[in-house]
């Protein structure tokens, strides 16, 4: 970077884009107050589920397949049980015979009657599937335990591309399915057919591919699981970030009501909707305590998790024709999506459906097909990853622009402006009946143009020609981060499913000497909830966010909750704060009704402040938050019957989007309440020598709607960016052709560092919803930008030639293919009809 | 064979705290450390010394807990992060974090903070590609680096703070 042309190196400042941010919610929201969570985490203090201890627990090690696919012909526990130290070995067949029902399936039939028990019964399906767990005195004693528990396997062939596992004669998984398809469906929006015929342009992809990779949270999977003989009651402290579901899900195969089945957890290291998936161990874990008699305590090792904690959701995409009209204008585009679900279904296949909220991605598209199918194959379950379903049908789309801007000339920057959804047309509804809120990706993307300085990057990639061994490309992302699910959408995939709308919980009280409290039934991970909690409660009562405190974790044992709560799907902006607000409305009404009563005065004259309420004018006339907790709680004889029975001080809010049911038939409803976008731009150099790639500058333009604290945003923006380039230039997890998983450790699956990550740069725009109680819109998922992007900038690099960017993941091998003209003898996989 | 077998006598002293325990030859450090003593604040990440996560300072060096055998840190000084903080303060180095917002999850943040510790010792002044280096052994999965830098270049702008953490490590 010494040329004298070259645009200046980037900033390690964050850039504040010329916008005007919207007007803030209060004193509070909107500013970025520091974390509450910091302090006790910065000093080692926090409680994850490792560092819960409970009284006689053992420790729990899980014994796992070594096979993609095999029989289970016997399983021999007498040496493992022979060990000194051991507690108890559970088996899957005894595991089933402890169980009432198998996991609930979300596919309808034939997939539907897919049968899942906590462990593996009869044959395992997958490199790691568990078929044992151990219980012993120490770590140490349960992984020698486990490795002493002998399984007689017979290996079966196995089918690894969701493509063949389609075949109706591919190995089969699921025997009592009878199909490895899991889910298939046509999404046929518009008029495809008449703007293939009617379009002066048809550009034809055969294949693109989104690998398979996952956030690989920094605190893997864990559980402290005690089934307490005497009371029933199932306690279980976890990092299962979306409780309810995963009780939803075990009670009734555990045949425990829900009021006995007690979640908790404090701290999460880390979830990224990884952790959804940890209920079928929980469920073990609760059989093997019961059997023990104790506390099962269960950490998951790093390669354990890399085997089974699930993966993102791998696509293969054929057949991809795409309209365009003579002036750029896009019409839409057919496409058979083969989405790779792997060896059973958790929260799958949910996928099938969600990544319809975001249909025409940022485009006004409107004659789009999809046929979908999911599979089952011999690979670690998949479970919703940052930016879950929708990030491989952004990718889809951005790849489809990309490459009808190269094919048929077309500036990519010009193309994508021209296609948008325009400012003026939000409230904006997709051909899958969705409603984008509100936004301005036009603007959003001159934002990032001109921070990254793309006219500087063009001028030197012009420079430096052929012979510098060096490439330099420009690369756009265009996604959007849709936010607070409609579950109802579930219907799409199983008209029997009883599932719609959304919600989350939240008590908001004075508690005996008038302190403030608040409960939430979410499970964050790192995104600051007792903070941002904090600033609005603070905003509603008129005190310091410091007088707020807000209860740090989940337990089901005090929070209230609903069946959807928990921390997922980019929703806490509006689910969770929603609530908050709502809680926290409620109570300042208790508080004024007390105060009017206390000060004999009218309610419209109280102003609450500084912990206090006053009447107007008259400061003298107050009385404190203490003064307002004595008369409901411990002086009650001093009110009317009527506010004894009335008033308590203790507000419960549910919050609920203003959803209705989605349409199975035609696939069409509200399927999410919020879109955020995310405009990334980045300049990347490319070696032509060793295909090594160096990332000169990248941005990401974000807007949320209005924001509740900026900092806090700006930090999920920049880890949702450094996880989407990781996935695009380093992680993926591959399969060899036994089913066996190639990366199960940081080694060869290589977490992006410190010395990967750019200084990136920032910038927020303010459109804020008209559809939430405060507009602002979930976000933290990102939509895959970087993935985009960055595929976006390598096919830049490589100039006029035939190599398509194909795949989502491009180590420096595949760029160095790519700059050879791809795969050896491959033909080309683009083309175009014009007429 | 059980936890019972192969046991050795060890002593350390951790945040100026002398223990004295018998530890199974095999029993790593950092397993030590959190099973033994309920120090809860060093962290495990990986089975393979990759991620930091349980960065610790023993003897004067910054080691991978995970590492390194309970028996081989037998008489041995460290520091975790649960002896940095003095008399209930943060130090300039916590307190860079809290006000970059340096940490999400803060599941990596005690290994992050004693890297940065480490680093500002013997470097008070480091440029980022110092600092990058430094904590290049340290995976964050939720902040991207971005403002984990920026709070390690704050602290190190701060001036004070590296020198108040070395007189801090000379107690
Ligand atoms: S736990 Fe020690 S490096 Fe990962
Ligand atoms: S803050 Fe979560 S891993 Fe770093």
């Amino acid at each position: 970077m010494s040329a004298p042309s070259a645009p200046s190196a980037p900033s390690a400042e964050t850039v504040v884009a010329p916008v005007e941010p919207g007007e803030r919610l209060g004193k509070w929201s909107g500013k970025s107050v520091p974390r509450t969570e910091d302090r006790r985490l910065l000093k080692g203090q926090g409680e994850f589920t490792d560092d819960v201890w409970m009284h006689r627990q053992g420790y729990a090690h899980f014994a796992r397949s070594p096979h993609g696919h095999a029989k289970i012909l016997s399983i021999d526990t007498s040496r493992a049980l022979s060990l000194d130290g051991v507690h108890a070995v559970l088996t899957g067949e005894e595991a089933k015979e402890m169980c009432e029902v198998p996991f609930f399936q979300i596919a309808p039939e034939p997939a539907g009657r897919l049968e899942e028990w906590p462990l593996a019964v009869d044959k395992v399906r997958y490199h790691g599937d568990a078929v044992a767990v151990v219980l012993a005195e120490s770590r140490d004693v349960a992984r020698d335990a486990a490795e002493l528990v002998e399984v007689e396997y017979e290996p079966l062939p196995v089918v690894v591309d969701t493509v063949a596992a389609a075949d109706p004669d591919a190995p089969l998984l699921h025997d009592e399915a009878g199909t490895n398809v899991a889910w298939h469906g046509v999404f046929d929006y518009g008029d495809i057919d008449w703007a293939l015929e009617n379009a002066d342009h048809v550009v034809k992809i055969d294949r693109l591919h989104f690998h398979r990779f996952s956030s690989t949270p920094l605190e893997c999977n864990a559980a402290v699981v005690n089934w307490d003989p005497g009371t029933g009651v199932v306690d279980v402290k976890s990092n299962n970030q979306m409780p309810m579901f995963a009780s939803m899900v075990i009670g009734p195969t555990l045949g425990v009501a829900s009021n006995k089945l007690q979640f908790a957890s404090q701290d999460i290291g880390g979830a990224f909707g990884n952790k959804i998936g940890s209920y079928p161990q929980i469920a073990a874990l609760a059989l093997l305590s019961r059997k023990a008699g104790r506390p099962a305590k269960w950490t998951e090792y790093r390669q354990e998790h890399m085997l089974t904690a699930g993966h993102g959701n791998e696509r293969t995409f054929l057949d991809i024709e795409v309209p365009v009209l003579k002036d750029g204008t896009i019409l839409g585009f057919k496409v058979r999506a083969f989405d790779d679900a792997g060896a059973y279904l958790h929260y799958e296949p949910l996928g099938a459906v969600i990544w319809s909220q975001v249909t025409p991605g940022c485009y006004r598209l409107k004659h789009i097909q999809v046929d979908y199918t999911e599979t089952l194959t011999n690979k670690c379950p998949t479970i919703p990853n940052r930016g879950y379903s929708r990030l491989q049908h952004l990718w889809l789309i951005e790849r489809i622009v990309d490459t009808v801007a190269r094919e048929l000339d077309f500036d990519p920057v010009e193309v994508r402006k021209q296609n948008y959804v325009q400012p003026d047309d939000y409230p904006y509804e997709t051909p899958s009946g969705c409603v984008y809120d509100s936004g301005d990706l036009p603007r959003s993307l001159e934002v990032a143009l001109e921070l990254i300085d793309v006219k500087g990057w063009r001028a030197r990639q012009r420079e430096l020609g052929t012979g510098s061994g060096k490439r330099i490309g420009i690369g756009i992302g265009s996604t959007l981060d849709s936010g607070t699910n409609n579950f109802g959408q579930a219907r799409i995939i199983n008209p029997d499913l009883p599932f719609s709308g959304n919600g989350e919980a939240a008590y908001v009280k004075l508690d005996l000497y008038g302190e403030i409290n608040v409960d939430i039934g979410t499970t964050p991970q790192g995104q600051g909830h007792e903070t941002t909690a904090g600033q609005v409660v603070a905003d509603v009562l008129g005190v310091e966010p410091s007088a707020v405190n807000v209860s740090a974790g989940f337990d089901q044992r005090h929070n209230t909750y609903v069946a959807f709560s928990g921390t997922y799907a980019s929703q806490f902006a509006v689910t969770g704060l929603g609530a908050v607000l709502g809680g926290a409305e409620m109570l300042r009404r208790e508080i004024v009704t007390l105060a009017a009563f206390a000060l004999e005065a009218d309610e419209d004259e109280i102003e609450v402040e500084g912990g206090a309420c006053h009447v107007r004018g008259d400061p003298e006339r107050a009385i404190p938050f203490i003064g307002i907790a004595n008369l409901a709680f411990s002086n009650n004889a001093v009110l009317t019957p009527e506010l004894r029975e009335r008033i308590s001080l203790n507000c419960r809010y549910v919050y609920t989007p203003p959803f209705t049911v989605p349409d199975p038939e035609t696939k069409t409803g509200e399927l999410t309440l919020t879109y955020a976008s995310q405009i990334h731009a980045a300049a990347v150099e490319i070696d032509e020598e060793t295909g090594r790639l160096e990332i000169l500058d990248y941005v990401a333009v974000d807007d949320c709607g209005r924001v509740i604290n900026p900092q806090i945003v700006e930090g999920q923006v920049q880890g949702a960016a450094a996880l989407g380039i990781g996935a695009a230039l380093y992680e993926a997890f591959e399969y060899d052709a036994d089913g066996l998983l190639q990366q199960s450790s940081f080694y060869d699956y290589h977490a992006l560092t410190a010395l990967d990550m750019p200084m990136m740069k920032y910038a927020d725009i303010e459109s804020p919803s008209p559809f939430t109680p405060n507009g602002a819109k979930g976000m933290g998922e990102g939509g895959g930008a970087p993935l985009s992007t960055l595929c976006s900038a390598i096919q830049d690099a490589l100039g006029d030639g035939d190599a398509l960017v194909a795949d989502s993941h491009n180590p420096w091998f595949r760029i160095h293919e790519l700059l050879g003209g791809g795969a050896d003898g491959a033909p080309r996989a683009v083309r175009v009809e014009s007429r | 064979m059980s936890d019972a077998g192969m046991v050795h006598p060890i002593t350390v002293t951790i945040n100026g705290e002398r223990y004295a325990r018998t530890v199974q030859a095999r029993k790593l450090l950092v397993h030590f450390i959190r099973d033994e003593l309920a120090l809860k604040g060093t962290h495990i990440g990986c089975d393979t010394g990759n991620c930091g996560a349980c960065s610790i300072i023993v003897n004067g060096k910054l080691i991978k807990s995970c590492m390194m055998l309970a028996v081989q840190a037998d008489g041995a000084t460290i520091e975790t992060i649960e002896g940095l903080e003095a008399e209930g303060e943060l130090t300039p180095v916590q307190r860079a974090f809290h006000e970059h917002h340096g940490l999400q999850c803060g599941y990596c943040t005690p290994g992050m903070v004693m890297s940065a510790t480490y680093l500002l010792r013997g470097n008070p002044d480091p440029s980022e590609e110092e600092i990058r280096r430094a904590i290049r052994g340290n995976i964050c999965r939720c902040t991207g680096y971005v403002n984990i830098v920026r709070s390690v270049k704050a602290a190190a702008g701060a001036g004070e703070p590296a020198a108040a953490d070395r007189a801090e490590a000379s107690r």
